[in-house]
């Protein structure tokens, strides 16, 4: 059995005993005796350091990965360079707690305000808070922010969010009682604007998406147009790795920007952790929820950086604050900043050309076998897109043997590819050779 | 110290009364309670009112505080000044009114001349 | 000792790079995008060499400080030690993708489920999520359960819930992002929940009480029992905030004290690093008349036994209150320091936890003030007291102990307890380490009777001195501009 406890037995009942007792029963004498557990629990037995080694890898065995993947939707297989997991293993990191303490804690915080300047020159916007759990929790957040804001409990979506993101809106938005109204896609695929327009009357705000849930770049702009013509607020989930090429938030008009850090940097890790980034325009500062990194100076004029702007938050605030949320995903957010560091300028535009060129061979070559076509072909897409196919689920078995991971299924039997760089020609060949097979043999049978 | 040509809360807020408008404000008591101002969250023109209910939250850095209003009525007009620079309510909090508000109610019999407030804040101190 | 330290934005030179991409194979697309949806300029990155990005980060590392540095005996956080084997472990599942086929992760479906199943047996619940991402987000999907409850029992004027004035502050934050009303309620003298402050709270709006127990201010809440009893009977339920839960692992559980739903704090009861403020995970336990309202997916067997899948089929559930699953990676952490400890040695931390916060009030006793005096859970509150008398207060005495070698323990909290030190060692810490603690705030009492201008003056051995936060609030200074 592991014990991470230093003291001995003998150095225990010592301590005891200077504190006039005798076992450690005594220390718990405050607990009604008829409540304590007179049992031990009923837990696996312990084990040591190489036997857990054993366990872990038995579970992992119990898993099917590995081969190329092609499913992305709402979490993505880029590159991570090796200079992020290594630095982020700095201990002085992650086994710190929010840097409460700032003359102890220069380095996160120095890191964190390095955080929030990367995500207001991804988004092009004003501010940006230390970051919240994950983007369907910032989609949450920035419903309420609009909310706060416009005092309207009326706000407009996307139906092109990913599902995840509407659920999670959805939940939150019960207990605050909000009225969510979905607008539909056109038959492009991209939302209806003038469903848009026509819904504004009384609403707070929009909340879009581009890329969409189904890869399809929307036309944020005219969105922007019909939100401000109604005094509205825009706000565009995004998948930052594309603003290395693609439009940035600012650049439409979009008053809050928000999505899911996780392609920069973070491992897919079965879903999390991820990390929830926002930003927004300058007047919307103060309605940021969560944690925020601010520059100012000691006594000797010495740069220093704090957490800021405090008393909008729940340890202040209390049943007042906007949002209850007391952390941030500190370590995730760095990561997201190192892989920033390490892309450069240069470096994200070209893993942007990169999943443009690879995506569009790729769904072309798809499109050459027969009985398979783009959804909306008239749509430009960034690293995702969707073909309609009979059998789609026979297409995703038939490559499971080759272990390689077909695109999403979507419930009305569409199917959702994700190329990133990650992909290879070599493997669309391959690939499309077994679909074109499965596709023949369920001829054949027919 | 304390202006005899205004009435004071048990809140510590002053109000100022011409015809059917009340400007109000902070006592400069509660500003110094409070400590360095950091940020006031102003009302908005056309917010209703409530008597002895929150209308705006002044922010220090490690506490935000509620203001409460002395009547029940529409506020008219905020001190936009205090937006970019709050800390006057610190420096001078007496000539510093956070709000006006055109009012329909308001309890004359609770609220308290200068001399009155001062005696207030002694016994409360 | 002070020193500035340059932003990465001020280290870059054009032209300098540190990442590397395959040659692409496949010809450029970028026409097939419009102009007026494309980028219209270069992002303001930094350019940077990888030698001069790792010292970077490595030399930010340096001027950071974790429980690896030193003693951390931050209150309510449990700064306990993070084990390095669950660090490597974790990562075996980083190329999982999670909407895998079912079929194709078995191994983290099946982690997970056991995952849930220790969780209820320490906890004495009777179904585990283990989506929500952290203590507050549990609590609001705890919460949110109550809320579903109350709903579908057609009872819609359930919209309290009482909290005690000792409370953390996300407590009534999360109630009131919930949809609920706050009712703060009054401590006893005792630092426990006033009984009749409760009776007189309670009614038919009343949803449910949050309680912390042991409290925050340490002690364990010895009237639970007529604490349920007054609350089940006005039809409210019991939420259990865990973050307290190091103090009571295999003594006592929550479900047994009459709890109705729970969170827990992996990244404090279950030793996953706080990573300097996240990622942490808030798994929200509940007892079986709350099991329909549970987040969806729930992990379920098929009828042979044999294989887990996702079931997304919960008509009744409060829906999803984060993407995907929960924090996995942190999961995984947990899951590891519970079979690494199994039942013993989970009792064993919490035995050890309780002794080390007992060991060092005792040694602070007549040094500091101890305002609730009797045998405290796995934290210990005290105060200055009497040396307020010299012009310092509890800060003063924070930045002290950062001059020492430590990071303070939380101050200012609870709110209840005028300036408060709420220390909790943990059961990391040896002896030795306790004592030489002791030793420096010994110290720090003698200087503030001595030098307080010294006090005053800390911390001189850090980096940068106390910062100006007023300035920081009033003028907001939150990215660079070059």
């Amino acid at each position: 059995m592991k014990s991470y406890v230093p003291n001995t037995q003998k150095e225990r009942q010592e301590m005891l005993a200077e504190i006039g007792m005798k076992s450690m029963d005594d220390l718990f004498a405050d607990i009604p005796a008829d409540l304590k557990l007179s049992r031990p629990l009923d837990l696996p037995d312990a084990l040591s350091e190489s036997e857990l080694r054993d366990l872990l890898n038995a579970y992992t065995i119990m898993n099917e990965e590995g081969g190329p993947l092609f499913r992305g939707a709402g979490a993505y297989r880029h590159y991570i360079p090796s200079v992020i997991p290594q630095l982020v293993a700095r201990s002085e990191f992650y086994t710190a707690y929010t840097p409460y303490q700032a003359e102890m804690s220069q380095g996160m915080l120095q890191s964190l305000f390095e955080y929030q300047t990367m995500i207001c020159r991804l988004t092009g916007l004003d501010a940006a808070n230390a970051s919240v759990y994950d983007g369907a929790t910032a989609a949450a957040e920035a419903m309420l922010m609009l909310r706060d804001n416009k005092r309207k409990k009326k706000i407009l979506y996307s139906a092109g969010l990913n599902p995840d993101v509407i659920t999670v809106m959805k939940t939150y938005g019960h207990c605050a009682e909000m009225e969510l109204v979905e607008i539909p896609l056109d038959s492009n695929g991209v939302t209806d604007v003038d469903a848009i327009a026509a819904n504004m009357d009384g609403a707070a705000g929009y909340i879009g998406a581009t890329p969409n849930y189904f890869g399809n770049i929307e036309p944020m702009s005219k969105a922007a147009e019909a939100v401000h013509a109604k005094g509205g607020l825009l706000v565009s989930y995004v998948n930052p790795i594309t603003l290395g090429v693609l439009a940035r938030p600012a650049d439409y008009g979009a008053d809050i920007a928000i999505g899911d850090g996780q392609p920069l940097g973070l491992p897919l890790a079965f879903g999390g952790p991820y990390v929830g980034f926002m930003a927004c325009t300058q007047k919307l500062m103060r309605n940021l929820p969560g944690r925020i990194a601010g520059q100012t100076t000691d006594a000797e004029g010495n740069r220093v950086f704090v957490l800021t702007l405090q008393a909008r938050e729940q340890h202040i605030r209390r049943e007042k604050a906007s949002s209850n949320i007391c952390s941030n995903q500190m370590l995730c957010a760095i990561m997201t900043s190192m892989y920033c560091s390490v892309m450069g300028p240069n470096g994200m535009r070209e893993v942007g050309e990169q999943n443009v060129a690879k995506a569009h061979m790729f769904a072309k070559k798809l499109c050459e076998i027969k009985g398979i076509k783009l959804r909306w072909p008239n749509t430009p897409f960034f690293n995702e897109f969707v073909i309609d196919v009979e059998n789609a689920k026979d297409i995703n078995d038939a490559l499971a043997n080759y272990s390689i991971t077909g695109g999403l299924v979507l419930k009305d039997g569409g199917m959702l590819w994700c190329v990133t760089e990650m992909n290879c020609a070599d493997e669309f060949d391959f690939v499309c050779d077994i679909i074109q097979d499965t596709v023949d043999n369920i001829g054949g049978e027919e | 110290m304390v202006p005899n040509d205004r009435k004071y809360t048990r809140d510590h807020e002053w109000v100022m009364v011409e015809g059917n408008v009340a400007k109000m404000g902070i006592t400069a008591h509660a500003a110094e309670a409070l400590g360095d101002i950091v940020y006031v969250e102003l009302p908005v023109v056309g917010d209703e009112t409530t008597m002895g209910e929150s209308y705006c939250v002044v922010e220090s850095v490690k506490a935000s505080s509620s203001v409460f209003s002395a009547v029940t009525g529409k506020v008219v007009e905020v001190n936009e000044e205090l937006d970019a620079a709050p800390e006057k309510l610190n420096e001078d909090a007496f000539g510093q009114f956070i709000a006006a508000v055109e009012f329909t109610e308001i309890n004359e019999a609770e609220l308290m001349d200068a001399a009155a407030y001062e005696k207030f804040c002694e016994e409360e101190a | 000792m002070r020193s500035e330290y340059k932003l990465i934005f001020e280290r870059s030179r054009e032209g300098r790079r540190a990442y590397d991409l395959p040659e692409c194979d496949a010809p450029d697309a970028m026409n097939e995008i419009p102009a007026e949806l494309k980028a219209n300029a270069p992002l303001r990155l930094p350019e940077i060499a990888e030698i001069d990005l790792v010292r970077h980060y490595t030399n930010l590392s340096r001027r950071n400080f974790g429980v690896d540095n030193g003693f951390y005996p931050l209150g309510s956080c449990t700064m306990k030690y993070n084990p390095k084997i669950n660090e490597e472990l974790a990562p075996l599942f980083d190329n999982v993708h999670p909407l895998l086929d079912a079929e194709m992760s078995q191994g983290c479906l099946a982690l997970m489920k056991d995952m849930e199943d220790m969780l209820c047996e320490i906890c004495g619940m009777d179904a585990f999520t283990l989506q929500p991402a952290a203590g507050a987000h549990g609590e609001l999907t705890g919460l949110m359960h109550i809320r579903a409850y109350h709903e579908h029992r057609g009872d819609f004027e359930r919209k309290t819930i009482i909290v005690p004035d000792a409370a953390h502050g996300t407590n009534p934050a999360s109630a009131a992002m919930a949809g609920f009303k706050v009712k703060e309620i009054k401590s006893a003298p005792d630092g426990g929940v006033d009984l009749d402050a409760l009776r007189a709270a309670v009614g038919p709006d009343t949803a449910g009480l949050m309680l912390t127990n042991p409290s925050t201010l340490g002690l364990f809440e010895r009237n639970i029992k007529e604490i349920a009893k007054i609350v089940h009977e006005a039809g409210g339920l019991l939420y259990y905030d865990g973050a307290n839960l190091n103090a009571i692992m295999g003594i006592v559980r929550p479900g047994d004290m009459g709890f109705d739903v729970m969170h827990i704090n992996l990244h404090k009861t279950f030793s996953t690093p706080h990573g300097g403020g996240g990622p942490g995970s808030g798994p929200v336990g509940v007892k079986s008349h709350l099991i329909p309202f549970m987040p969806v997916p729930r992990i379920e067997e098929d009828e042979d036994g044999q294989t887990y899948y996702l079931n997304y089929d919960k008509p009744e559930s409060i829906g999803k209150i984060k993407s995907f699953y929960g924090n996995f990676g942190v999961i995984v952490k947990a899951f590891c320091y519970i079979r690494s400890l199994g039942a013993e040695g989970l009792k064993e931390a919490s035995e050890n936890a309780v002794l080390n916060a007992n060991y060092v009030m005792n040694k602070l006793r007549g040094i500091y003030e101890i305002p609730h005096d009797r045998t405290c859970m796995h934290e210990c509150v005290v105060t200055p007291g009497e040396l307020m008398q010299y012009g310092v207060n509890t800060s003063d005495i924070a930045k002290a102990l950062i001059d020492r070698g430590y990071h303070p323990p939380t101050i200012y909290f609870p709110l209840i307890v005028h300036e408060a030190m709420m220390i909790e060692p943990t059961e990391s810490e040896s002896r030795e380490t306790l004592d030489e603690f002791v030793d420096a705030m010994k110290g720090i009492a003698e200087q503030v009777k001595t030098d307080a201008a010294a006090i005053h003056a800390a911390p001189v051995t850090t980096p940068v001195g106390r910062p100006d936060e007023v300035t920081a609030a009033r003028k907001p200074v939150v990215k660079f501009e070059d």
